[in-house]
């Protein structure tokens, strides 16, 4: 660790101190009373943002310089550099234990907390499900999809329709609302299919926006902004539950879905598929090459992407029993997508994790009130400054022949 | 085995070919030399479907492939080895060598490609777990071509193989170039910049300027020509 504590160093933070005082200048210390038509001067808040301010810089710096000496070899080198956690990953006895653990505990959650805390959980899981569909489009086939919360309002929309106008139960419109999201995600691919990158990000944003304008202004078909309310809840037949009981129900249907996707999605990831879509995310025009199928390629990750949001929007439409358009808003989109990128892109694992940290964090920082956003928006910030591969960065399976066992090692000293 | 007939290919509104003909016959190794912006890797690129010719016919082994889509033209057994390389820089070795045998389903027959290709090219069995963005340009490039080979295609195209790469890297790759030639029989169509090795290795050599073919004739032949002496050898 080389010197840090040098004049140098201590004249940038007392410039960013300045800078600072400088632009909060007008809100922390000028303060006009219309009462008395007297301005305030309060000099006393302009030393405390000048200390905070130099103290806070100062550690930001050293903590930056701290992390740097890692990542300062090689940036593509991603095999070789990996965090603690992800090494975890790898040791099956850790692994074994870590799946135990996590299995009691959400076996024994909902008997341990309150329903209110149920009600959380199964909202975070939902989100888990939400992030590794996401993470299905962005971080495997690296296609930007600022979108995504369109397939889940036609998925919650699904059910609240088929169920107003038919009906239709629950458990028949689960498939419908993942085959219902499954079609609007190859229309959102269609015409897509040669754009990259920023303009890519655009359309989808366009597309999450319209199918939230429709619903708000379609009367006829989506009852506009009152949206629909009396959604029944699932539940088996002949059995009668109550609030609690259907929360816990609810809970468990939830975990038995985020299961399944995890399982799926990391199926397909180490699939033909999964393949193609990673590398499609790395050199498009190597793929035409190798003769992978661009069309058919894309439109699959949106597809298979769009199905788990569908899903989660109709569990999301049975748990609140009211939908209506505010909820798909583009915020919830962006949440979904800080999710895969927080998680770390492409790392199943890491979505989870990051998914339980957002979705979570907010709700237990209610305490802090009205502090409680920026206290979120702080911590999304420092993560990516100090780990910008995500959470868990993605872990890659290598492969190994019997036989050339000996190669292997030598390959490792080279 | 190829036949290109008088295609014609545009970006937009800008001609690029303007009619080319050339045949290949089997087990041959033909290059396509010419200047910047002749239109040789535009050849290639049309003949593979990436940027498909908007008219004229190209057919291979008496198959129509000039309105075929690229990943077909792949299975019928033409790969490409495009400019510049374009490895997957996050996949590591074998992950890009699984990648070019992408549309084949016998795991036995593609483990023991992957074998021959670290024959050919010891240095990638070495770092065949490092990912190939932190490759060497020449590795890149073997890579490149190895990752072509696992297709097992019955045409080779490459486009420019000595591009940003030391004469001694150079000169190892278009050994290569020709073993894979004599050994198993591939044919190969070369395009080059390098105008000199180019035609040291190929049977027959093609000369393009502005989008038309000048000259044709047998590698020796132009080796000799003083034309081509002037304007692509330097002499």
């Amino acid at each position: 660790m080389r010197k840090f504590f040098t004049l140098a160093e201590m004249k940038k933070s007392l410039l960013m101190a300045v800078w600072f005082i400088f632009l909060t200048f007008p809100i922390m210390v000028v303060r006009v009373n219309p009462i008395y038509k007297v301005v305030e001067w309060r000099w006393q808040n302009l030393v405390l943002v000048g200390v905070s301010a130099f103290f806070l810089s100062f550690l930001w710096r050293y903590f930056l310089a701290y992390k740097k000496p890692a990542p300062a070899k090689s940036p593509l080198e991603t095999s070789a550099r990996k965090g603690k956690l992800s090494e975890l990953q790898r040791h099956p006895a850790a692994r074994r234990a870590g799946i135990f653990l996590a299995a009691t505990l959400a076996v024994a959650f909902p008997y341990i907390f309150s329903t209110y805390q149920v009600n959380i959980m199964t909202t975070a899981l939902i989100y888990v499900v939400l992030g590794l569909g996401l993470n299905i489009v962005v971080g495997l086939a690296g296609l930007l999809d600022l979108g995504y919360v369109a397939f889940y309002a036609v998925g919650a929309y699904s059910y609240a329709l088929l169920n107003f106008h038919f009906g239709l139960s629950f458990w028949v419109c689960l498939p419908i609302g993942a085959a219902m999201a499954a079609l609007f995600g190859i229309i959102l691919g269609f015409p897509v299919l040669r754009l990259r990158g920023d303009y890519l990000a655009i359309v989808t944003l366009g597309f999450g926006e319209i199918i939230r304008l429709v619903l708000e202004n379609w009367n006829e078909f989506s009852k506009g902004p009152s949206g629909i309310a009396g959604i029944p809840r699932p539940g088996i037949v002949g059995v009668e539950m109550s609030l609690n009981t259907s929360s816990i129900f609810l809970y468990f249907l939830m975990i038995g879905l985020a299961l399944l996707t995890i399982l799926v999605v990391t199926r397909l990831r180490n699939s033909r598929i999964g393949r193609a879509w990673i590398a499609l995310r790395e050199d498009e025009i190597a793929c035409q090459a190798m003769g992978v199928d661009k069309t058919k390629t894309k439109l699959t990750a949106f597809a298979l992407g769009a199905t788990w949001a569908g899903m989660g929007g109709v569990i999301f439409a049975a748990k609140t029993t009211f939908i209506n358009p505010a909820s798909f808003t583009f915020l919830e989109s962006a949440i979904i997508l800080s999710i895969v990128v927080l998680g770390g892109m492409g790392s199943i694992i890491g979505v989870i994790a990051s998914a339980f940290i957002l979705i979570l964090l907010p709700e237990y920082l209610r305490a802090f009130s009205e502090y409680r956003m920026l206290i979120f928006g702080a911590v999304l910030v420092i993560m990516m400054v100090f780990r910008p591969q995500g959470l868990i960065s993605n872990v890659r399976q290598t492969y190994r022949f019997k036989g050339l066992q000996e190669e292997n090692k030598e390959g490792d000293i080279k | 085995m190829l036949k290109v007939r008088d295609i014609r290919t545009f970006y937009g509104n800008i001609q690029a070919l303007k009619g080319i003909t050339l045949e290949i016959a089997e087990g041959e190794i033909i290059t396509l030399i010419g200047g910047n912006g002749a239109g040789k890797s535009t050849t290639l690129m049309s003949i593979c479907g990436v940027v498909p010719p908007r008219c004229g016919e190209i057919f291979f082994r008496g198959t129509p492939i000039h309105d075929m889509s690229p990943e077909k033209i792949v299975a019928l057994g033409i790969c490409q080895v495009p400019e510049g390389r374009r490895i997957f820089p996050g996949l590591t070795v074998k992950e890009n060598l699984e990648m070019g045998a992408f549309l084949r389903r016998d795991a036995q027959g593609i483990k023991s490609d992957i074998d021959h290709v670290f024959d050919l090219f010891p240095i990638l069995a070495q770092r065949r777990n490092q990912a190939g963005g932190t490759l060497s340009g020449g590795e890149q490039q073997m890579l490149a071509i190895s990752r072509a080979l696992m297709a097992r295609p019955k045409l080779l195209l490459l486009d420019e193989p000595s591009l940003g790469l030391a004469p001694l890297i150079i000169q190892q790759i278009f050994e290569i170039i020709k073993k894979i030639n004599t050994e198993s029989k591939t044919t190969i169509f070369l395009v080059e910049q390098n105008a000199n090795l180019a035609l040291k290795v190929a049977h027959r050599g093609y000369v393009m300027e502005n989008g038309l073919i000048t000259m044709s004739d047998s590698a020796a032949n132009l080796l000799g020509n003083e034309d081509v002496k002037k304007a692509y050898l330097g002499l």
